[in-house]
Order: C-alpha cells, then sequence, then structure tokens
C-alpha cells in the first residue's frame, strides 16, 4: 500500500511539451508511472516520446481515463490549469510550478474544497510511492520501499531526512510533498490522516518549517485523531522576522509562525522533535527499532 | 513587497479609498515647494518600512514654510530603527477628530482574506488587542464572492464606531478590499482610519504588501521597488536571480532548495556558529550559478568561512563542484571553504574537488560534520 499515488494512477502532465515537462513526464514513465497523456493547448496530436499530447484536460480524461494530473505550466497559466483538470473530474492534481500568485491560490483552493478533487502543492516536489509510482520531481534512486510515510513542505530538505532514513534501513510507504506556499492545496493534516489509514504506514515523519501555522494544527489534530507514531522536523529556527525564505510561506510575521513555537505545539501534543535531520532518524530507530 | 506610506495611498486613490492630498520629495526643496503647494499646514513624514515612526521623530507638523524646511532637513537622512530615510511624503494636515483601525489580511490558516475593524486606532494594534480585545471586530470573506455590503454594516455596527460614519465606513472597507484584490495584496492597514472634525473618512496611513509573485501583473508596482533601501547584497543577488537573505554572522551559507539552505542555518547556530546569510542556488543549479552565489556571499565582508550543503536531486553534485572551482578560478576566494555534496553524481562532483585541489576547501561527508567544521574554521 501507499497514498495517493500508486501503480493504478493514470497521469496526465499539463505542460508536457516545455523542456522541464518532458524531462520529468519521461522520468517519472522510466521509473514506471504510468503517464497516459499530456496536455498543451495547440499541440493536440502531437506526442511526446509516444505519449499522446491533447488541446484539452476533457479530451485527455475522455481518451485515456486519467486519473491524476500533475500541472508543471509556468505560473501565470498554472491556476487556470488545475481548474481545467478539476473541471475535467481529475481526482488527483498535483502542482509542481512555484511561484503562483496567492490570490489565484486562494481561489483555487475554496473552488477545488467544494467538490471532489484533491490538490497537492502547490510549489512542491510531487508524490513518491517506492517501488509503485512517481510524480514530479523527487529523485527516487534515493528511496525504496518501506514503512514510513513522508510528508513535508520542502524538497531538497525531504530527500535529506529521506536519506539519512535510508542510511538506517528505513523505507517509505509514499514521500508526499505539499509545498512551500502560503495556500497549500493539501495540509499536513489532510496527509497524516491518509498515512493513518495507510497500513503500510507505521511510523509518520512529518518536515515542517516557519511561517503559519499548519504544524500547530497538526499537532491538536494528531493528539486527537492518530495512533501511529508522528516525528517532527522543524526548519527555520534560526530565521528573523518579516524576511521571505526562499519559499513564499516560509516567512515569521511578526512573532507568528516561528519554528520554536511549532516545535513546541508539537511537543506539547506529545510529538517528538529531532533538532536536525540526522536525530530525525535516531529517533526513528528508537521508535520502530534498529533496521541497520 | 512592502510599499511605502504614499505608494499604499496611491494605490487607494486610484481605488477610490480617501486619503489627505501629498506629494513625495527626496529632497529638501522639493519638500518646501511641496508643501507650498499643499498650503500650509502640513506633515512631514518620513517614508520607511518600519513601524513606530513618529515616536523617532520621523513625523512632523509643519506651519510655515521656514518650519517645512527644518522638519525636512531633520527627516532625509534619519536613521529610524535601522532604516535610512531617503524619501519623504509632504501631506495636508488633516483635523483629527477620532482615529480608528482598518486592515484585510491574508488568513493562511482559514485560506480567506479576513476583515478587520477596530474602534481604537492610531496606535500599535498588538497592544490594543491585548489591553482592548473587544475593540476589535473580524471576519473572513470568501474570495469566490468577495466582500458583500453586509459585510461591511456588520463590522461597522458591531465595532461601536459612531453612528454617523457607519455607512462611509463600511464602504471604505468595500473599497480598501478592491485594493486587497485587484491589486494583488497579502495585507492591507490604515491606521489610523481617520474621522476629521468635519466627520470625512480618509485613511490617514497606509500600509500595502503586494505578492510578489503577482508582480508581473502590476508593472506599474513593481517599477516602485526601492532598491536603495535594500541592502547592497541582497540587491546584487537579486539582479542575479538568487534567493538570498542578509544576515548577520560570518559563516556564508549556500545550499539548494529553501527548506534544507534553513536546516542549514539552524545546524551552523546548534553547532555554536552564525550564519551570514540564507542563500539558496535553487534546483538544477548549474557551475555558472553556483559561481555567481560565491560572489554575492564573499561580498559581505564579514564573512569567514563557507559551507556548501547540497543534496542533489535534479541539482547534479559534479555542476555544483565546477561552479566551485569556476568561483576559485575568478574570485580567488582567501576564505576557507567546507563543501559537503551528496546525492546525484556526488561521488563526480568529490572528484572533481579533489582533482582541483583548491586551498583551503574541506570536504565532509556529513551535514552535521560540515557545519562543526565550517564554526571552527570561522573562529
Amino acid at each position: 500500500m501507499a497514498i495517493l499515488v500508486d501503480r493504478d494512477t493514470r497521469l496526465v502532465v499539463s505542460g508536457i511539451t516545455g523542456r522541464e515537462g518532458t524531462f520529468h513526464s519521461l522520468r517519472n514513465r522510466d521509473y514506471g508511472t504510468n503517464v497516459v497523456a499530456g496536455v498543451t493547448p495547440g499541440k493536440g496530436g502531437q506526442d511526446v516520446d509516444g505519449i499522446p499530447v491533447f488541446n484539452t484536460f476533457h479530451k485527455a480524461v475522455e481518451e485515456t481515463g486519467a486519473n491524476t494530473a500533475m500541472v508543471f505550466v509556468p505560473p501565470r497559466f498554472a491556476a487556470d490549469s488545475i481548474l481545467e483538470a478539476e473541471d475535467a473530474g481529475v481526482a488527483l492534481i498535483i502542482t509542481i510550478t512555484e511561484g503562483i500568485p496567492a490570490h489565484d491560490e486562494l481561489r483555487v483552493y475554496n473552488h477545488l474544497k467544494r467538490g471532489n478533487s484533491r490538490l497537492v502543492g502547490p510549489n512542491c516536489p510531487g508524490i513518491l510511492s517506492p517501488g509503485k509510482a512517481n510524480v514530479g520531481i523527487i529523485p527516487a534512486q534515493f528511496f525504496k520501499e518501506g514503512n514510513v510515510g513522508l510528508v513535508s513542505r520542502s524538497g531538497t530538505l525531504t530527500y535529506q531526512i529521506g536519506n539519512e532514513l535510508a542510511q538506517r534501513g528505513f523505507g517509505n510507504s509514499s514521500i508526499v510533498g505539499i509545498g512551500g506556499d502560503p495556500v497549500p492545496g493539501s495540509s499536513f493534516i489532510d496527509m497524516i490522516e491518509l498515512f493513518e489509514a495507510d497500513p503500510e504506514t507505521e511510523l509518520i515523519v512529518m518536515c515542517g518549517e516557519i511561517g503559519g501555522s499548519a504544524e500547530e494544527e497538526a499537532a491538536d489534530y494528531i493528539a486527537e485523531n492518530v495512533s501511529k507514531p508522528v516525528l517532527a522536523y522543524i526548519a527555520g529556527f534560526t530565521a528573523p522576522p518579516g524576511k521571505t525564505m526562499g519559499h513564499a510561506g516560509a516567512i515569521v510575521s511578526g512573532s507568528k509562525g516561528t519554528a520554536a513555537a511549532k516545535a513546541e505545539a508539537l511537543e506539547a501534543k506529545g510529538v517528538r522533535v529531532g533538532r536536525n535531520p540526522t536525530q530525525v532518524s535516531e529517533i526513528a530507530v528508537e521508535i520502530l527499532g534498529a533496521r541497520v | 513587497m512592502d510599499l511605502l506610506e504614499y505608494q499604499g495611498k496611491q494605490l487607494f486613490a486610484k481605488h477610490g479609498v480617501p486619503v489627505p492630498e501629498g506629494r513625495p520629495a527626496t529632497t529638501v526643496p522639493e519638500a518646501v515647494k511641496a508643501a507650498e503647494d499643499l498650503g500650509f499646514p502640513v506633515v512631514i513624514k518620513a517614508q520607511v518600512q518600519i513601524g513606530g515612526r513618529g515616536k523617532a521623530g520621523g513625523i512632523k507638523l509643519a506651519n510655515d514654510r521656514h518650519e517645512a524646511e527644518e522638519h525636512a532637513t531633520a527627516i532625509l537622512g534619519m536613521d529610524i530603527r535601522g532604516y535610512t530615510v531617503h524619501e519623504l511624503y509632504v501631506e495636508k494636515a488633516s483635523e483629527i477628530d477620532e482615529e480608528y483601525y482598518a486592515a484585510i489580511v491574508f488568513d493562511r490558516s482559514a485560506k480567506k482574506p479576513m476583515v478587520m475593524l477596530s474602534r481604537v486606532g492610531g496606535m500599535d494594534v498588538e497592544e490594543v488587542a491585548e489591553t482592548d480585545p473587544e475593540a476589535m471586530r473580524m471576519l473572513h470573506v470568501d474570495p469566490l464572492l468577495g466582500l458583500q455590503d453586509f459585510h461591511g454594516r456588520r463590522l461597522a455596527f458591531e465595532s461601536g464606531i459612531a453612528d454617523d460614519v457607519i455607512r462611509p465606513v463600511a464602504a471604505m472597507l468595500a473599497k480598501l478590499y478592491d485594493v486587497f484584490v485587484r491589486e494583488d495584496a497579502t495585507l492591507v492597514e490604515v491606521n489610523p482610519l481617520l474621522i476629521t472634525k468635519s466627520r470625512e473618512v480618509v485613511a490617514l496611513d497606509a500600509k500595502v504588501t503586494v505578492d510578489d509573485n503577482a508582480l508581473y501583473r502590476h508593472p506599474d508596482v513593481a517599477e516602485l521597488r526601492d532598491l536603495s533601501a535594500e541592502d547592497p547584497q541582497e540587491r546584487m543577488a537579486k539582479e542575479r536571480g538568487l534567493t538570498y537573505v542578509k544576515l548577520d554572522g560570518n559563516v556564508g551559507i549556500l545550499g539548494n532548495g529553501a527548506g534544507l539552505v534553513m536546516s542549514t542555518l539552524d545546524v551552523v547556530a546548534q553547532a555554536g556558529g552564525r550564519p551570514a546569510n540564507f542563500l539558496d542556488a535553487g534546483g538544477g543549479s548549474k557551475a555558472e550559478a553556483i559561481t555567481s552565489a560565491v560572489e554575492v556571499i564573499l561580498s559581505d565582508d564579514k564573512v569567514r568561512a563557507v559551507l556548501f550543503n547540497i543534496f542533489g536531486g535534479i541539482t547534479r553534485c559534479d555542476e555544483v563542484a565546477k561552479g566551485l572551482i569556476e568561483a576559485f578560478e575568478q574570485i580567488k576566494p582567501t576564505v576557507p571553504f567546507v563543501v559537503r555534496l551528496d546525492g546525484t553524481n556526488d561521488k563526480e562532483g568529490r572528484a572533481l574537488l579533489a582533482e582541483a585541489n583548491l586551498p583551503n576547501v574541506h570536504t565532509e561527508a556529513t551535514m552535521l560534520g560540515a557545519a562543526e567544521k565550517v564554526v571552527e574554521l570561522a573562529g
């Protein structure tokens, strides 16, 4: 088992004909992901290394039965592309694009919440279920199948922590990047809920950072709803207030959104917080037992 | 992007929010001319992106030409909590009867805009929240519907403001919401929202933050970016398309990916060091970007040692190594470097570095080991 992407995933890629879109779509296919279609308005009828391209999501879904979308288009087209995928009935929309205007994200979030489609991202590395499917830009070669579910606001930091876990013999059920933007389509809580229900996942690792209050909200949720052990890491203890630290959502506003407050909120609810990526893997060993 | 007061007021005026008449000035003669054109009394206001200007002496009333000249001279170049005043705003003085507070904020938790109104304004809003929490009323707006008339009415009635200004205050909230949405703002704050002696409703201050990601839709706002107010290293980094934040330590940091860089700063601090900067070289960094980034880091003369912390996913460690080698050829750094390369093509990257045998470059296998080493070298 895994969450969200697996062998049943039928992927349609918006922006497949762009340089990055092509590169990652083919990489995802090489990993074993069933990439069934691409969407680029005006390029319908073409193909990308055998993957058929359609002008609209609707046509792509109708012709190929795509159930998952990856959005790889530039920021000014991304909200439109997500809304089109939703309108075409795609159940899971994974958006890699960084730099989407916050007001676009607000509209998209509030619209999708009324329907049945799930958005993961934007500004995220995607989702990898090792051995099953990779949708996005996560370097899959570092990860193998296992029982640790990983959810994170950051890309490379996830690879760092995943790799620390891998060196101690742990694999992953799924690795989900929820993204570094102020309005993520899916929250820590949404992913933790799925990991809690996933029989393969025995430990949930959440990797947060400064800005907003998603970690604090997750802490409350975990205390009430989660039976599996949850382990956390928070980045940005040294971040000064008022400065955006790379990710649009990573900003301490006044005294709100600090790493210290997040770690404290999690620990108050019994979630252990590693002080650095290495310590996260050490605590995982304490919880699950040594693997190597 | 945070706008200066007068820039915010220009956006307000564009969307019909009433503001006092005023003009920006960058020199004393310009300020005096503006004051004379507007007619005395005027208020001369320091234009800096920090609160507490009044207390710091950055806002002064001028009743005549002589006073205008005196205040403009005193305020221009003044340091207000670390911000140097490069610009003034000369504004027609308003007769204050009451001071309220209004704001529209981007509520990340609710994922909706939140409109706020308080009958207590003109002071630190967090202080009011503590001393008189009942004074502040707030409600969320569905971004797909937008602010409705009832939202404004409800806030105005419930906040306990004077009866005669309920309608105009509600109308102002609607216009502020227009600014918030149409200008892609993530913050619109009016403190104080002024009721004049003649019972007019006026925005006496303006604090507007525009979403950087939406600036392509607002070229007029993007042009307002005040490069002179930015730190020289941050400006240099921006020109080169790098994500850089200046900090006050002596350990230069370069990493790939915002989360990993934040984590690197923390680990350096845990090892007893003080990071000099945040620099995210980004995904898929090529050698030129790395070379360029090294230049930015070393342009801060406080830097005593530099840490490269790379976990290659899309980024290839051999490209990073090439960039560093190129930087050494071009810049010939005099400070030590600690390099940790892990992930895609890490062996190739480390081999390139070993072959180049750069002076004073240390390679470390782990992130923690690298942090300890760089702190030791920075002294």
